[in-house]
């Protein structure tokens, strides 16, 4: 249909201009804004191939989550535009030496890819039909049987980035003064309060 | 000719109309929540609140409206005006484009998609962008500070969320609004699930900057927040977004807890009554539920708010998906 054409050029397009924008922006807050643009486009893809638990997940995990930590950070730096352009030329060669080897390389992997023929047959075999459940269910049931362990294992590293994460950052500040809200739950009016019957004139 | 007609613009058209359909009452809706609010908090405070624009105050809603239209929109000259002018724009149509999946009765519901709860979970996952780009493009302290603030405590809240939703999404077995409606006509979710309830319901508070989580915009430190330096329409943009927010919150905690448009109990002298007025019924009582606590509770410091996040409701609502699987998969009772 015409009307999905148009959202396709559409979408991938923007996603495109997008893309060129993150990385061209002098303003790092910009380029964040940008690859959200990016994400959401590249999500409208999805939706037009039918694949719209991925889209979603892609926006809320991407979007709502990891462009949020992004822009936290960024907003924060102290930037300076004309510091940052200063020395530009200088680094140049080995920039530009860096960025051509990256780009022979991935020139080389692309040109020699390969699939395997038997693991298209692998796949295919297992996938239930669209036309029976939706895609949500049809993820979920590969995910969860066929696939479990690689999921699981991807979880476990996950939770051990995190882990690793917070164990780097962590320090103990001694002499910190906290809130226990425990201790004051626990508190009783007799612990603290004590009400005392003074007579007149001699005080306690 | 007439197939070009007959395909693109008559639905089109049609479309446009339902659109709105649902975005004219919505906006009455959030004009008058406005109004409620100041009722409704004035008569817990033993005061009148507005009454003197119109009929018991009636017409307030129209005349702040019209007040704030005829101000100067004002751009501060530090500003980055782009996303300056973005930010709200971006709040206020993130609060509109969650209605869509919204059903209002059965069949009754704009886009009718499969996923329609991961729909909404990423766009009220997005509403945190409106803040933080005004917060940065202030070039303000206290806009900043508010905008740090919203952010951090957005994306905490919204991991207790998904996994309450998770717990409903178990029980019913499938990502579609009307699914999860229909998956509660023996017995409503709050039932059941009633810690769950609580934890979004408190969630959803925290999600839209409501008292007592409204540190992005806590007057008394931050003058207000993020949307410190905008005024006249921009502000208003803010405000109504904020408003339509708390409206579309409440009418997800419905949907999901309370029934949606289904009558309670499910017999005679409660289905004459329509589903629409239900739904809207409900919403309305979450939305008081709303005002009742911004007029008894104090703000939350931000530290309390951080640990009632993270150490409190993360782990309870991990344990209560853990616990419902079980029960679940125990007495056979999954969703086919």
């Amino acid at each position: 249909m015409i009307l999905s054409a148009i959202a396709f050029y559409g979408f991938s397009s923007v996603a495109i201009a997008a893309g060129v924008m993150v990385i061209s922006a002098r303003n790092p807050v910009h380029s964040v804004l940008f690859l959200i643009l990016a994400f959401f486009n590249a999500a409208g893809l999805f939706i037009l191939m039918g694949a719209e638990f991925i889209a979603f997940i892609l926006v809320i995990v991407y979007v709502g989550a990891v462009a949020v930590l992004f822009m936290f950070v960024v907003m924060m730096l102290d930037i300076n535009l004309v510091e940052m352009r200063q020395g530009f030329l200088q680094y140049l060669p080995i920039g530009g030496l860096i960025g051509t080897v990256l780009l022979i390389e991935l020139i080389f992997v692309v040109t020699s890819w390969a699939v395997a023929p038997e693991s298209g047959g692998l796949l295919a075999a297992k996938a239930p039909a669209l036309a029976e459940v939706h895609n949500t269910e049809a993820l979920g049931r590969l995910l969860y049987t066929k696939y479990i362990y690689l999921f699981q294992g991807a979880g476990m590293i996950l939770l051990l980035a995190m882990v690793g994460a917070i164990v780097l950052t962590l320090r103990a500040r001694p002499g910190v003064r906290r809130q226990r809200i425990g201790d004051q739950v626990e508190l009783r009016r007799e612990d603290v309060i004590e009400v005392k019957n003074v007579p007149t004139g001699t005080g306690i | 000719m007439a197939e070009f007609w007959s395909l693109y613009v008559w639905p089109g058209a049609i479309i446009v109309a339902k659109i709105f359909a649902i975005l004219v009452p919505l906006l009455v809706a959030v004009a008058y929540l406005t109004l409620a609010e100041r009722k409704v908090i004035a008569a817990m405070q033993l005061r009148k609140g507005p009454n003197v624009v119109g009929w018991f105050g009636l017409l307030q809603p129209l005349a702040d409206g019209l007040k704030l239209f005829v101000k100067e929109t004002v751009i501060p000259s530090g500003a980055n005006k782009v996303v300056f002018m973005l930010a709200p724009m971006v709040t206020f149509v993130l609060a509109l484009v969650a209605w869509a999946v919204i059903p209002f009765d059965e069949g009754v519901v704009l886009a009718d998609i499969n996923v329609g709860i991961l729909y909404l979970f990423a766009i009220s996952s997005m509403g945190v962008y409106g803040v933080i780009m005004a917060g940065w493009a202030s070039n303000s302290k206290y806009a900043f500070l508010g905008a740090l603030r919203s952010a951090a405590q957005m994306v905490s809240y919204e991991i207790s969320m998904g996994f309450v939703i998770v717990t409903v999404l178990l029980c019913v077995g499938s990502l579609n609004l009307t699914k999860v409606v229909m998956a509660q006509q023996t017995v409503w979710f709050a039932v059941p699930l009633l810690p769950m309830f609580v934890i979004f319901f408190v969630s959803t508070l925290a999600e839209t900057n409501r008292a007592p989580f409204d540190l992005p915009e806590a007057e008394s430190e931050l003058v207000a927040g993020f949307n410190v330096e905008y005024s006249s329409m921009p502000f208003a943009l803010f405000f109504l977004g904020e408003y339509a927010n708390m409206i579309l919150m409440s009418a997800l905690t419905t949907i999901l807890f309370l029934g949606g448009w289904l009558a309670p109990f499910g017999v005679a002298p409660f289905t004459w009554v329509p589903g629409p007025i239900w739904f809207a019924a409900k919403i309305s009582f979450v939305l008081f539920l709303f005002l009742w606590v911004r007029a008894t509770f104090p703000r939350y410091r931000y530290d309390q708010l951080m640990r009632l996040g993270w150490k409190v409701f993360l782990p309870l609502s991990l344990l209560w998906v853990v616990v419902t699987s079980i029960a679940l998969v125990t007495f056979g009772w999954l969703p086919q």
